[in-house]
């Protein structure tokens, strides 16, 4: 089900990390919100995610949707970037029993779906350890 | 706003139901609470369902639920809000009844999910997490619950086997619950050795894909004793609904399910009591660890001890807190729209002391826990015999 402007659209965060920061209480979002909710009325400044960060939960995918079964089994890895910002990506180069929450990782940017034989790529990032 | 009752409910046996359709069920499920209830007509109605597009090609079931019972043209809503899409439309219905704007409320929930594969039902299910952020990048519905479970096992020093306790003692409710889709107990080996979904999560502590529908009637309470026909009279006396991040990865705590924190708060100050006076609750186990986490948000259990509860037998059907005495959504079965409404059904009949063999010796006040997605949305329902 991959949409060309859906994943155009994205561009920005997939290859690039742009979020944006809460100049009141230092909130960073990934990907950017227009708000940061009622509570703050400062403006939102742009903020690129460091490349670097920590494990802070993950997990081994062994039973896979459909567009990434001929990957599984993968560990995927919920990080925290070093300055704030969090992401779901995959974790890779990396034995599953080397893996450690607190661990740190480095993004990388990688293919990350094909849509079927014949559709787009669509790239992204994923995080490895460092 | 006036107080609310339960005056019926409506299921049928859950399972992989091949020879039944979507309004095969519903109507089924329907019929059942208004047959149970005693009603001539109903006033409102409200259908739970969380991506009957996906699953079966059916979208505008408000239409095609009243058409099949029968009750065109009563107004019909249907609700959506992932895996507590039942659960809000008992909310709603409660509200339209506490309102006054009508008397006789159908609430109900129906997922039909074998019409599709196991990629088609994993893709309709992934749309309740952040399609963008975490579905894109390959995470499962199962993984999310894992690294949940990853972060409260490292955090608490919750092992492998006592996680286990949790569908070892879902099963062996599900065992005497005749609606139950399985109805087998299992052994903690028989979990930790069962196929590996994600790590350390393996298919025994997942909830299975079902087909299903769940009904209950709502009306005044001061119209319940109508149609009491000697029962126990049932009050909604609690009712709380909240939200949470769509992404687990934006949350600040992952062993801990804010909506469900929220809504049971909500839930226990409108009915004007507390945890320790509720004497059981269904929870939304759709993985193990959501049993214990959630078990421990409504208050049953200290943050970090209601995983070692469980292993010590504390929520079993003769523990001190009893939880998911169906069997919960491991065993009973998951159709995710009606799994909130399949909960009401069992506190009633718990209430009603109908419950068989599973039946609670103390059964006066239960408490209902449905949350959607990753815990992104939760309500929470008291119920009591007044």
């Amino acid at each position: 089900m991959a949409s060309v402007p859906g994943y155009w659209r994205e561009r920005a965060q997939r290859l690039r990390y742009e979020g944006n920061k809460c100049e009141s209480c230092d909130e960073v979002y990934f990907p950017p919100r227009r708000s940061c909710g009622i509570k703050c009325d400062e403006e939102l400044k742009p903020h690129t995610l460091s490349t670097t960060g920590k494990v802070l939960t993950y997990t081994v995918i062994r039973v896979a949707p459909t567009q990434f079964v001929d990957e599984a089994p993968y560990a995927v890895a919920i990080c925290e970037m070093d300055g704030g910002g969090r992401i779901t990506a995959q974790l890779v180069d990396c034995p599953f029993e080397n893996i450690k929450i607190g661990m740190p990782v480095r993004i990388e940017f990688r293919l990350i779906q094909k849509d079927g034989h014949h559709g787009i790529l669509m790239y992204g990032y994923k995080v490895v350890p460092v | 706003m006036r107080d609310v009752a339960v005056i019926g409910i409506g299921i049928q046996k859950w399972g992989e139901l091949w020879d039944r359709s979507l309004r095969d069920l519903w109507v089924e499920a329907a019929q059942n609470a208004i047959n149970d209830a005693g009603v001539d007509h109903i006033d409102t109605m409200y259908v739970g369902a969380m991506s009957p597009g996906l699953f079966v090609g059916q979208e505008h079931l408000s239409s095609l639920c009243a058409d099949y019972l029968g009750v065109t043209p009563v107004a019909a809503t249907r609700v959506e809000s992932a895996c507590c899409s039942g659960g809000m439309a008992m909310r709603s219905g409660f509200i339209e009844v506490a309102s006054g704007m009508a008397d006789i409320a159908l609430v109900s929930g129906v997922e039909k999910m074998t019409d599709v594969d196991g990629g088609g039902a994993t893709f309709a299910l992934a749309t309740a997490a952040d399609g963008d952020y975490e579905v894109y990048n390959g995470v499962t519905f199962p993984g999310l619950y894992a690294m949940m479970a990853q972060d409260y096992m490292h955090r608490f020093g919750l092992t492998r086997e006592e996680l286990a306790a949790v569908p070892v003692k879902s099963h062996a409710n599900g065992a005497l619950n005749p609606h139950a889709q399985f109805q087998h107990p299992t052994t903690v080996e028989g979990v930790v050795n069962s196929v590996m979904v994600a790590d350390p999560l393996t298919i025994m502590d997942c909830s299975p894909i079902t087909d299903g529908a769940a009904a209950a009637i709502l009306c005044p309470l001061e119209m319940a004793k109508d149609f009491a026909k000697g029962r126990p009279i049932i009050k909604v006396s609690g009712v709380g609904a909240a939200t949470d991040t769509i992404a687990l990865h934006s949350r600040k705590d992952f062993s801990t399910l804010n909506a469900t924190v929220v809504a049971a708060r909500r839930a226990y100050d409108m009915a004007g009591v507390g945890p320790d006076d509720i004497d059981f609750a269904e929870v939304h186990d759709c993985f193990s660890i959501a049993e214990v986490i959630t078990s421990e948000d409504i208050g049953f259990f200290e943050k970090g001890t209601g995983g070692k509860a469980a292993a010590a037998g504390e929520t079993a059907l003769n523990g001190k807190r009893p939880v998911n005495t169906s069997g919960g959504l491991k065993s009973k079965g998951h159709p995710v729209g009606a799994t909130g409404v399949g909960q009401i059904h069992e506190l009633v009949t718990q209430l009603r002391g109908d419950a068989g063999e599973r039946q609670l010796k103390t059964a006066k006040r239960g408490l209902a826990q449905n949350m959607g997605g990753s815990g992104g949305s939760a309500v929470v329902h008291i119920l009591e015999v007044v």
